[in-house]
């Protein structure tokens, strides 16, 4: 067995989470999670050690809008090794007001099954 | 003149909680003055996840938080004027703008400041060197990068550990830039645990403590920074010196309120928190005259600006209504 100490990133408190794992029939194992004081970070901590994920954003060219870039974001965490790939995609999209804050602006980016979604109206 | 039961300086973050607070206890004559084009202030630019998560119970960026506030204020009647500059207040409560139909003036019952803080700049660290371009606050490249669509550079040195400078060396490097590394003078950053770990270490990006900036070199443009380790007492120890190439410089060393307004009032000031003193419950030194967010003292968090711009939204909406003596 062993122990990895992962910093939470959910919420600005930062807690030290210890995370027991092995790997049990060639697959990885989370057995204790200890130091997180919620249960967000409990979850975050078994996908830092699992397949660690985080929340992109980015923006991507808008035209015809108050300002000429619309901040977007991926509706979920993706994989942290999807990021710049998800990037590529972003630097490329092009869009045209009017658009409104939750509207799809990429769909499933970089073959992740999420979306890269509008985070204002532009 | 206008006139207006509570006039609010500001349409960020702080601004808009106060705005709708006031509304929400009764005031209905509201007017909020924003000088840029747009109400959501430093929100807009700051794209990154992490807002709201107390205030709103979810995670939200940046826009995603305005936005919401925005949405909040249709169908309460609160008044905005966005590109309009306020270049005065007065102890008895008038205010002096500039908005694209000319100079106005505004007759408040009660005015709440908040007019956000601004970055602390090279000149105050006073770095020697030459002047090149290429030197930029970290907000400064943040609203370039993420609202106007221009990338500063494209070989980065940040110095001081600020949050906004932790969260652009992420964002420069998203974009395709290369970040030399965060150099931070005191023992340890006074950037959140988490903004460490997933603007830094995500990317493989080096924090280097108790080390400073000595020179910046560059005629037309920067060419690099020469850094040096510190003692004890923050002077630079001979022999430790080390050149490190870049084209671009971005400072994230602290944030200052901003009250050009508030001194030009004669409101009394704090030394400590640089934002006016609080006579209790967010009062200033004027009656009537109050301070919310980043203007009364630096935030971390805006969900804590929010939460106490509501209050401070309903001792101005009291204050109109008689209940709070001067």
């Amino acid at each position: 067995m062993e122990t990895s100490k992962v910093i939470c990133v959910v919420c600005p408190n930062g807690c030290e989470i210890s995370v027991d794992h092995e790997i049990q029939d060639n697959e990885l194992k989370v057995l204790n999670i200890t130091g997180n004081k919620c249960e967000r970070g409990e979850k975050y901590a078994e996908s830092e050690i699992i397949c660690p994920v985080r929340t992109l954003t980015s923006t991507v060219a808008i035209a015809d809008g108050m300002f000429p870039r619309l901040p977007v974001k991926s509706a979920e965490p993706i994989p942290k090794a999807s990021m710049m790939e998800a990037m590529k995609e972003i630097r490329k999209k092009k869009v045209t007001a009017p658009v409104f804050m939750g509207d799809v602006i990429i769909s499933n980016v970089a073959g992740t099954g999420i979306d890269i979604i509008a985070e204002k109206n532009g | 003149m206008i006139n207006v039961d509570v006039a609010i300086v500001g349409g960020g973050p702080a601004g808009l909680a106060a705005a709708i607070e006031c509304r929400n206890s009764g005031c209905e004559n509201i007017l909020i003055l924003e000088r840029d084009k747009i109400l959501g202030g430093i929100l807009n630019q700051c794209i990154h996840a992490g807002f709201g998560l107390s205030f709103y119970k979810e995670e939200l960026t940046g826009p995603e938080f305005a936005q919401r506030q925005i949405n909040e204020l249709k169908g309460t009647g609160i008044k905005v004027m966005t590109d309009t500059m306020v270049l005065s207040v007065s102890q008895e409560k008038v205010i002096t703008a500039c908005s694209v139909e000319g100079l106005v003036e505004i007759q408040a019952k009660a005015i709440i400041l908040a007019m956000g803080c601004r970055e602390r700049t090279r000149g105050m660290l006073r770095i020697s060197g030459t002047r090149p371009s290429g030197i930029y606050t970290a907000g400064t490249a943040q609203r370039l990068v993420n609202v106007e669509g221009y990338m500063p550079g494209k070989e980065v040195v940040i110095l001081g550990s600020g949050d906004i400078g932790l969260i652009m060396a992420r964002r420069m490097t998203l974009e395709g830039a290369h970040v030399q590394g965060v150099y931070e003078i005191m023992p340890k950053s006074n950037g959140l645990k988490r903004n460490i770990v997933q603007c830094l270490d995500d990317f493989g990006i080096p924090l280097h403590l108790n080390t400073t900036a000595i020179e910046i070199h560059g005629k037309e443009r920067v060419i690099g920074v020469t850094v040096a380790r510190v003692n004890q007492n923050l002077q630079p120890i001979e022999g430790t010196e080390e050149f490190i190439p870049c084209d671009t410089v971005l400072l994230s060393v602290g944030l200052i309120p901003e009250n050009e307004l508030s001194l030009g009032c004669g409101i009394v000031m704090d030394p400590k928190t640089r934002g006016p003193k609080d006579y209790g419950a967010f009062a200033t030194s004027v009656p009537g005259i109050f301070a919310c967010g980043n203007a009364h003292h630096v935030y971390d968090l805006v969900d804590n600006v929010a939460k106490d711009a509501i209050k401070v939204g309903r001792t101005a909406s009291e204050f109109v209504r008689g209940e709070v003596s001067e």
